[in-house]
């Protein structure tokens, strides 16, 4: 009840602010002034409306967080932390979705082939970001640059030398952790926003090079004509060869989930994890933070070049105005709405990211509006982005649940 | 396990006469224009508990983050001698390379690692200690996996000792408080440590918990065959446990001495025990 009082007094102040606004009309023509009443009851009952919403979700926000607190969590919760711990329940679930993105390119256009494949790509940069940001905590604004190296490595081997897509992917993977341990090294000192300052500069750094050094990358014009990826040789038509992109881009994906997942889940990654919590207690318990640092920025960096590779081969052409920090900061943003540190979180969070702007071109006037909105409402009533990292399970010795814990030993588990 | 209630001035293992697990000769450190430490020396010998004793300010904590590399002092010397025998200068490596030699420590403000569970928190422990590696953790291979295993099981282990194993698989942050301290300990030790440095284990506890500190740090004394070098403020707790203790005013040692020697020094009575006509 005191939530609608307060909403009362929210609508009344605010048809008290809007009333100059949306009440009075000077009609000049005939010297009157239109009083629209009607315009008002709707402003009322509209910020009433939405104020008591506000509220409600607030409040259950807050019940939500008591819960947790006490350990008892909501049905919808604990449904999902079913099917994701339990193998019954994640192997058949992961096959149907699996199976779903097996048979797409055959379903739907080649247009929405397309769409899927940058959606894919996204995925692939917001699990590499993953390992920076969600897992070793270091703030890395600049990641786009990663990704400019892997596709430029590709279009500048591929048009002079003439190589071929296989043979650059590991080469663009490699470039790009050079380049990121190149930039590792003069920020190990550095953390939160120092950080993510020096990244955002390196970022434009590596943009405008690309942009300025016509000999090297041809400036603002770009690169044309970059091959696609080779099938044995056959020559494939323009909607076969985006199929076999899908494919490509989608077992990448696929290895990627399952090296970023056993990363998390290893030494390193627990390492990585320690450095994020607090990096003074990490040092003190023998873990060498310079080369932790240095392999998390080397190995995110590395994802990013290779998901560059693939865009240049999809493109087939590239330019540095892909490269923007828009890009940065979009993979960014998947990172945290997903959720940092959770693999499922981040690929959920690239997919919606990608595809929710493409489906609402039929609202196209509002979708940055509604994009925008999305955005703040995630953060304000879940700050912590759609799925929260899973506990890795460890086969303790005298484990209650020894039955379960057999399964497969210290294999560990979700994302 | 030792005694429990009797004072632990007479140990099992007496450790006059073997050598020093860790000496440290003179140091020294400044800050800018202030001399946070001024001379200091100490020694640690195998199996003691050394406690660390003096007002606030008095520079103790500065003392702990040279010896453990988180700050390089600027005069002096610190030498560790390892289980292995040979003797190492310390200043100057980093904290992981120190605590790596086998020199492990906790912290005043109790710094865990807050989201990861009580396990994973030890676990981080035995980093210094296996090897796999980012090729080991793409492949996972026979060799990375048994080491996780053995990882598991020795955190395992450590946790039943300090008696946190059902909480394994709670998050560090949602463990009571005194709980935390005894958690920071096991991830110590999970490091290997033959000196243990306790940074105020018993700050915030009640004087249930203080004793069951105590019986733990005895026994780990015991089963870990490590010595310990102790800041505490608990009087009673240093009088019983420690076996030497030393005593630092305005960054300088003022006293050291057993329990006894320490309690009848009347400089020690003046500085810091004086006023408060405690104990």
């Amino acid at each position: 009840m005191q939530g609608l009082k307060k909403s009362i007094l929210v609508s009344l102040w605010f048809m008290f602010l809007t009333f100059p606004l949306m009440v009075i009309r000077i009609d000049s023509l005939n010297g009157t002034i239109d009083w629209r009443w009607e315009n008002m009851l709707g402003m009322g009952a509209g910020s009433f409306v939405l104020s008591f919403v506000w509220r409600f979700m607030m409040a259950r926000k807050e019940a939500g967080r008591a819960a947790a607190a006490g350990g008892v969590m909501s049905a919808r919760g604990a449904w999902f932390e079913r099917l994701r711990s339990d193998p019954k329940a994640a192997v058949p679930a992961l096959a149907v979705i699996l199976a779903v993105f097996l048979v797409l390119p055959w379903l739907v256009s080649t247009y929405q082939t397309n769409i899927m494949i940058s959606a894919l790509l996204y995925v692939m940069l917001g699990l590499g970001l993953n390992i920076v940001v969600g897992l070793s905590g270091q703030l890395v604004l600049g990641y786009v640059a990663f990704y400019a190296v892997g596709a430029y490595s590709y279009a500048i081997l591929n048009s002079n030398f003439g190589l071929g897509f296989w043979s650059v992917l590991p080469i663009g993977g490699a470039m790009a952790a050079l380049f990121g341990i190149l930039l590792g090294f003069p920020v190990l000192r550095l953390r939160g926003d120092y950080l993510a300052i020096v990244t955002l500069g390196f970022g434009e750094i590596i943009r405008l090079v690309l942009e300025n050094w016509s000999d090297f990358s041809q400036g603002p014009s770009g690169i044309a004509n970059i091959d696609r990826p080779g099938l044995f040789g056959t020559q494939l038509s323009v909607s076969d060869a985006t199929t076999y992109i899908y494919y490509l881009i989608l077992a990448a994906v696929i290895v990627t989930i399952v090296a970023v997942t056993r990363l998390k889940n290893s030494r390193i990654g627990r390492a990585w994890q320690a450095l994020r919590e607090d990096e003074i207690a990490c040092q003190a318990m023998g873990i060498d933070i310079t080369t932790t640092k240095l392999t998390a920025f080397a190995l995110g960096a590395c994802w990013a070049g290779f998901a560059g590779v693939i865009f240049a081969a999809k493109t087939t052409f590239i330019n540095p105005a892909s490269f923007t920090f828009l890009e940065s900061a979009m993979v960014l943003a998947m990172v945290v709405l997903g959720g940092m540190g959770s693999v499922i979180g981040v690929s959920v969070g690239a997919l919606v990211l990608i595809l929710l702007p493409e489906y609402l071109r039929a609202f196209s006037e509002y979708r940055m509006l509604i994009f925008g909105a999305t955005m703040v409402l995630m953060m304000v009533f879940r700050p912590q982005g759609l799925v929260s990292p899973g506990r890795t399970k460890y086969n303790v010795p005298d484990a209650e649940g020894a039955g379960a814990a057999a399964a497969r030993p210290a294999a560990g588990g979700n994302a | 396990m030792s005694a429990t209630t009797g004072n632990a001035a007479t140990p099992v293992n007496s450790a006059s006469g073997t050598a020093a697990v860790l000496d440290v000769r003179s140091i020294s450190m400044n800050f800018g224009g202030l001399r946070a430490l001024n001379e200091v020396d100490l020694q640690v010998r195998l199996g003691e508990i050394v406690a660390l004793i003096g007002p606030n300010g008095a520079g103790k904590t500065t003392f702990f983050n040279c010896i453990t590399g988180i700050y390089v002092p600027t005069e002096g010397t610190v030498h560790v001698t390892p289980r292995d025998g040979r003797t190492v200068t310390v200043n100057g490596l980093k904290a992981s390379q120190v605590t790596e030699l086998g020199m492990s420590r906790t912290f005043q403000n109790i710094r865990l690692f807050p989201t990861m569970s009580v396990l994973e928190n030890v676990m981080i422990g035995r980093h210094c200690r296996t090897r796999a590696g980012i090729l080991g953790a793409l492949l996972r291979d026979s060799r990375t996996r048994a080491e996780e295993q053995r990882i598991v099981e020795e955190s395992y282990a450590l946790l039943k000792s300090v008696n946190l194993h059902q909480h394994y698989k709670d998050q560090a942050r949602n463990l009571p408080y005194g709980a935390q301290r005894r958690l920071e300990i096991a991830r110590a030790l999970a490091t290997d440590p033959f000196l243990l440095c306790l940074d105020e284990p018993a700050a915030g506890m009640n004087p249930q918990e203080t004793h069951e500190l105590k019986e733990l740090v005895i026994e780990i004394r015991e089963r870990h065959q490590l010595s310990v070098l102790l800041i505490e403020h608990d009087m009673s707790m240093v009088m019983s446990l420690s076996d030497r203790i030393y005593v630092m005013e305005y960054g300088s040692k003022i006293a050291e001495g057993t329990p006894e020697e320490v309690s009848k020094n009347p400089r020690v009575i003046k500085a810091y025990l004086g006023e408060e006509s405690h104990a």
